[in-house]
Formats: C-alpha cells, sequence, structure tokens
C-alpha cells in the first residue's frame, strides 16, 4: 500500500503540499503527451478506417462504420438503420434503396414484405469496424517487406562502417603526434556544417563515375565517414590515459590490437551515442536515396513509401495503413530502447 | 558500468563481441606485418586511410567539383563535357531589375526560397529554443515519471520525416481533424497546406514538433548538471524561484542553449525532408525552401540545369560557412558543441 500512496504523491522525494506550479507543470506535460503522441495516434485509428469512413466528415477518432446485414433475397449487404414510427416504436430495418426523401426499408427477419419510410425518421446504426484490407491490398505495390529490408541493410552496414572507420581515425587523431595531424583534423572540422545536400550534383557525378547509381552502396558509403562522429569519438579518446596504451606496448602489442582491445573497449559509451545517432540518420535518411535509387526494389522505407504516396495520392486508407506499417518498426526499437537511447544522447550534449 | 556486464551475460551480445573480435584479429593480420614494414611513426596514417578515402572521395572532391559545375553551363553531366561560362551561373541567381521586387529577378524562385528560408529559420529556430527551454524546465521539475515525459517528447524525433509528413497530412487535410474542429466552432473549413496564408505556418510548426524532443534532452542535461548546493545557496540567502532562474540557471545552462541555438540553425537551413512531403513548396512557391531549389533545379526538372544548382550550393555553403563562424565566435569557452 506505501508503494500507491507514493504513486499519488505527485511531488518526489520531500515532503510538502501540492504547489500550484506543479499542478502546471502537470498540466504542461500532459498536453505534451497529447500535441506529441496524439498526431500518430489518430493517424493509427484513421488507418483501421474504410475509405467511406475516411470521407465522413467531422471526422471520428474510432473506426465507426455502418452496420450492415445479409437479408435474404438480396444480393449485397444492406445498410442498417434504427426507424422511429409514429407511435414512437423503434425497430431496426435493413434500406433497400433511397430515392429523394423517401427510403425503402425491410424487415431482415421477415424480408417479404417492404415499408416506405421517411428518412427523418432512420437513423444509421454504427459499429466499430477495423479495415483489415487496408494493410492486406496494397502490399503487392508497397512492397513492404524488400523496402524493410534494404533500409535495414543499409542502416545496419552503414553504421557498422561508420562505427569501424570514424573510431580508427578518432584513435590516429588523438593518440599519436605526427606531422600534419592538426591539418587533417582541421579539415574534417571544417566540413562538420556542410551537409550533403549542398554537394548534391558532384556527389552525384562521383557516385555515377563509381558505377554505385542504383545500388545500395552508393547510399551507405558517402555518408560513413561523418566528422561528427570522428569528432565525437576523438574528444572521448583524449581522455583515455596513454599509460593504459604504453603498458600495452611494453607488452609487445601491436598499435592494431592497442586500438581494438584497449582503446575501443574504453571508447564504448561514445561508440553507443555514434551508433544511436548513425542508426537515426540512416534509417530516416530520405533526400539522397532519393537520389541514388530509381528502382523500386531497391528503395527503402522512406522512399517506397514516399513514392507509394505520389502515386496514390487520393487513396488515403492505403497511405495510411502503410504509414503505420513504416513507423511500427521505430516505435517498438524505441519502446524498448528509450531510456538507452535519451539518456545517451542527452550525454553527448554536454561537456565531457 | 552495470549495463556492459549485463551485455556479456547475454549470448547474443556475446555472439557479437566474438564477430568483432574475430574481425579485428584478421584485420589485424594485414595490418600487423604492415607495422612491421612501415614502422610505428606511421601507423596513424594507416588509421586515417579508410576515413580519409571515404572523405576525400565523397566529400572533399565534390566540394572541389561543386566549384568548378558553378563555373559551367549546359546540361550535361560529366565536367569536360560542359562549357565553361565564367559566372554566369551567379549572375543569372543574383541578377534582378529591382532588388525590393522579388518578380524583376531572373530566378525569382530562388530569391523567394532565399527569403522563405529566412522566415523558416528565423521562426523555427525561436520556436524550438523557447519551448524546448520550456519543457525542460519542466521536466527539471520536482515531477515523477520523469522518464516517460522525456521520451513522450523525443518521440517524434525518431520518426523519419516522410512518416511525420504524411501524419500531418493527414491530420491538415480538408476533410481532417483541425477542420472538424473548424466546423464544430462554426468556422469555415480551411485547405491549410493549399492555402498560401497557412501552409508556411504549419511548414514551421510540423517541424517544431518534429525536432524540439532532441533540443529539449540537451537541456535537460545541462540543467541536470548544474549543482543543487548552489540553489540551497541561494535559498539561504533568501532568493526567490525567478531570481534563481536569472542568475543561477540562465547563466549556467548558456553553453547548452547555445549548443541548441547553433544545432537548430544549422537544421533549418538545411531543412528539405519534410518540407518536401508536406507541401512540395508549394502552393505556388510559398514554402519553397533553398534546399528544395537546388534539388528542383538539378534533379527533379526534365533540363536538369546542374550549374545553376551548384551555384545556389555555393551560396547556401556560404551562409552555413558564416553561421559556422559566428557559432565559434559566440561559442568560445563552451567546448560543447557535440552531436
Amino acid at each position: 500500500m506505501r508503494s500507491l500512496g507514493t504513486l499519488f504523491k505527485l511531488r518526489r522525494g520531500r515532503k510538502g503540499r501540492v504547489h500550484v506550479t506543479d499542478v502546471l507543470a502537470y498540466l504542461y506535460l500532459a498536453a505534451g503527451v497529447i500535441v506529441m503522441f496524439g498526431p500518430v495516434l489518430w493517424l493509427v485509428a484513421s488507418s483501421f478506417k474504410t475509405p467511406a469512413g475516411l470521407l465522413e466528415f467531422p471526422p471520428t477518432f474510432l473506426p465507426y462504420s455502418q452496420s450492415e446485414t445479409l437479408v435474404e433475397g438480396y444480393d449485397d449487404p444492406l445498410p442498417l438503420f434504427d426507424v422511429t414510427f409514429e407511435d414512437g416504436t423503434v425497430q431496426r430495418l435493413a434500406q433497400v434503396r433511397r430515392i429523394g426523401i423517401q427510403a425503402t426499408m425491410v424487415d431482415p427477419n421477415d424480408p417479404g414484405e417492404t415499408i416506405g419510410v421517411n428518412i427523418d425518421q432512420r437513423e444509421s446504426v454504427r459499429e466499430i469496424r477495423f479495415a483489415w484490407n487496408n494493410y492486406i491490398d496494397p502490399l503487392q505495390r508497397f512492397n513492404f517487406v524488400t523496402y524493410l529490408r534494404n533500409s535495414v541493410v543499409v542502416t545496419v552496414t552503414a553504421t557498422l562502417i561508420t562505427l569501424l572507420v570514424n573510431s580508427m581515425a578518432a584513435f590516429g587523431l588523438s593518440k599519436y603526434k605526427f606531422r600534419g595531424r592538426n591539418a587533417v583534423f582541421l579539415v574534417i572540422i571544417g566540413t562538420l556544417m556542410i551537409p550533403i545536400s549542398v554537394i548534391l550534383v558532384p556527389i552525384y557525378l562521383v557516385i555515377t563515375e563509381v558505377g554505385w547509381i542504383n545500388n545500395l552502396w552508393g547510399v551507405i558509403i558517402p555518408g560513413a565517414a561523418t566528422p561528427t562522429g570522428v569528432f565525437l569519438l576523438r574528444q572521448y579518446m583524449l581522455t583515455i590515459p596513454d599509460q593504459l596504451l604504453d603498458a600495452g606496448r611494453i607488452d609487445g602489442a601491436s598499435e592494431w590490437r592497442i586500438y581494438w582491445q584497449i582503446v575501443l573497449p574504453l571508447a564504448a559509451p561514445a561508440m553507443a551515442v555514434l551508433a544511436i545517432f548513425s542508426v537515426m540518420w540512416r534509417w530516416n535518411d530520405f533526400l539522397w536515396p532519393l537520389i541514388v535509387l530509381t528502382r523500386s526494389e531497391l528503395f527503402t522505407l522512406q522512399v517506397g513509401l514516399n513514392a507509394f504516396q505520389g502515386e496514390l495520392n487520393v487513396q488515403w486508407h492505403y497511405v495510411l495503413a502503410m504509414t503505420v506499417l513504416t513507423l511500427l518498426p521505430v516505435t517498438l526499437v524505441f519502446a524498448f530502447l528509450q531510456r538507452f537511447i535519451t539518456t545517451g544522447i542527452a550525454s553527448s550534449g554536454v561537456k565531457q | 558500468m552495470q549495463r556492459s556486464e549485463v551485455k556479456r551475460e547475454n549470448p547474443l551480445a556475446r555472439l557479437g563481441f566474438a564477430i568483432v573480435a574475430l574481425f579485428m584479429t584478421v584485420v589485424g593480420w594485414i595490418v600487423e606485418p604492415l607495422q612491421r614494414v612501415i614502422g610505428v611513426r606511421r601507423m596513424p596514417w594507416v588509421f586515417l586511410l579508410p576515413n580519409l578515402a571515404i572523405f576525400g572521395t565523397f566529400i572533399l572532391l565534390p566540394m572541389a567539383l561543386n566549384f568548378y559545375f558553378a563555373f559551367t553551363g549546359g546540361t550535361e553531366l560529366y565536367p569536360q563535357d560542359r562549357p565553361f561560362v565564367g559566372t554566369a551561373n551567379f549572375e543569372q541567381l543574383y541578377t534582378c531589375e529591382d532588388y525590393l521586387d522579388v518578380t524583376t529577378c531572373r530566378e525569382d524562385r530562388f530569391w523567394r526560397a532565399l527569403s522563405n528560408s529566412g522566415l523558416f529559420v528565423f521562426a523555427n529556430v525561436g520556436a524550438i529554443v523557447l519551448l524546448s527551454l520550456v519543457t525542460s524546465l519542466v521536466l527539471n521539475a520536482n515531477i515523477r515519471f520523469r522518464g516517460f515525459f522525456r521520451s513522450v517528447y523525443f518521440y517524434p524525433v525518431l520518426l523519419s520525416p516522410v512518416v511525420v509528413a504524411l501524419v500531418w497530412k493527414w491530420i491538415l487535410q480538408r476533410n481532417g481533424l483541425i477542420n472538424g474542429w473548424l466546423v464544430n466552432l462554426g468556422l469555415e473549413p480551411i485547405v491549410f497546406l493549399l492555402n498560401a496564408d497557412w501552409s508556411m505556418f504549419w511548414v514551421i510548426t510540423v517541424t517544431v514538433w518534429a525536432n524540439m524532443g532532441f533540443y529539449t534532452l540537451i537541456l535537460l542535461a545541462g540543467l541536470q548538471a548544474i549543482p543543487k548546493e548552489l540553489y540551497d545557496a541561494g535559498q539561504i540567502d533568501g532568493t526567490g524561484p525567478l531570481q534563481s532562474f536569472r542568475h543561477i540557471t540562465l547563466p549556467l545552462l548558456m553553453p547548452n542553449v547555445i549548443v541548441v541555438l547553433v544545432l537548430a540553425l544549422i537544421r533549418a537551413v538545411q531543412m528539405f525532408d519534410e518540407v518536401y512531403v508536406l507541401t512540395g513548396g508549394g502552393p505556388g512557391t510559398a514554402t519553397l525552401l533553398l534546399v528544395q531549389y537546388i534539388f528542383d533545379v538539378g534533379f527533379a526538372g526534365q533540363v536538369k540545369r546542374f550549374g545553376l544548382a551548384a551555384a545556389a550550393s555555393v551560396t547556401l555553403g556560404t551562409i552555413l560557412l558564416i553561421a559556422t563562424l559566428v557559432q565559434l565566435r559566440v561559442g568560445r569557452g563552451s567546448e560543447s558543441h557535440l552531436a
């Protein structure tokens, strides 16, 4: 019971009454939950609506749709209505057809005889129904499995290469004194702020020369030597005492062994931060893959989703469902690793 | 520390470590004999080689080529096929009959993109700094479930730009949620993203929504690094909450605020993805930003004007360079411009 008590105590730790600023803080945070999660939840809920349900205005959150029933003697399912008669009785009837303000109804239990009803007297029966077809039908054109595989291949390969190449460079720049070291470091740092988008045309030329247009390597390699990564790891490796390396040398370890068996394990926290950044950059990368990849079997999820929404601009029920599929992997990963990710990123922003 | 111990017990992590060790050992078979041949003194270059090879090929070389492109014309991609045209591309970009009237410029889309980017950067960065500051202060207050709320604000950062854009496109469309509210209030529905008065507002709102969680984390980390003793000392001296904010929190948080300011600024100048999917720069040129102008001119159109795109890139690069220099000046004394 004590744990329940602390749950309801709004302030943590210190005893005290709840202050008005606390109330404001929680109001702000509650609003934050709605603003940050709300749009995504709205999308997820909408993705289960039928095309007719999506056209309803004003829209509802849950996927309500008109109830339908099969009536003997009619081929198609008929929409159900609650009809109020003049004497006040209410009966559930199925509508056969409607002309102007006059609807022809039939009792599902007694399909033989039709009843004429003024449309003011009827009210549609609605039920929550999930339109799973939104998810199943478009999979032939939106090749989710292929796009997912491409995205995973690009993200994992690029992150591994980034970690290896950047940590080697950071090791060279932080643990040796040699001529040209400062020049190399300055050149790398000088490009810290230059995004790939600024040099789109010439990178495209280089990739064409190498023959990597419509090749996943063309997406993976250009961004692998990130100045940010080198800088982040170098700053961290500077804090590793050189005596450790000297001890290794005395024991006869080669420089390569010193790099991967002494320095790399000690730099693990910084490597984890770079890994998080790299995964985020690569998974969300859009402009560069959009230029390099033109064959749909090579599309990453982002490019594939963009192409899909472009060609099916009006078919929102499919676009919504495929958007939900695209955001699902990230959401799952985040649900499990959120503490690790948020503390990792927070630690990179402060002085090391 | 505790985390790495947990990792080692996990069989999957152990397999990962074994693979890394195997890979490193195999590479060692090549690198270690090399060390004997060239000597320890040249080893740093071996470590730098892969990074410099990629960096040189895909960043430095293209940067040099970009200058060449900017001074050549035609529609050919290969430099040897491109005629040298001097400063014609820059003249094309910068020539206006009347500099107060964008429509008289030869490349009026470039000027619109430039002014849109200016407005966008100002509003986006301002809103991000303000909102992430307020949010981090609230999260740093004496509250429960801090980890949960922190994750809530961070969640949109993880969503890809295309998903972010589609989420909001759906909410803002003609029959969308916002219009549902407007009609319930008795107002006329607005097609926000096709409305020149509203599209920029929503582009700014959506990009702030998608990115502010990242900056909130940086500021929160800064706030939590401020020693509690300072506030206790302040309380003994009788400072109120507002005073302690002004005289303790704000000065000590300043380095982090500058980090946020600079990172958000650079990101805003480079903005492309979300806006491209959300509005495509439209309606007309209402939300056309600089990077999209480069993309349109160099890649999207039937006629690919690579020279003009490169000249616009040089302009954008210059703007970023100035922003970097300003950062170095303002941020001097704080070495925390990571991330």
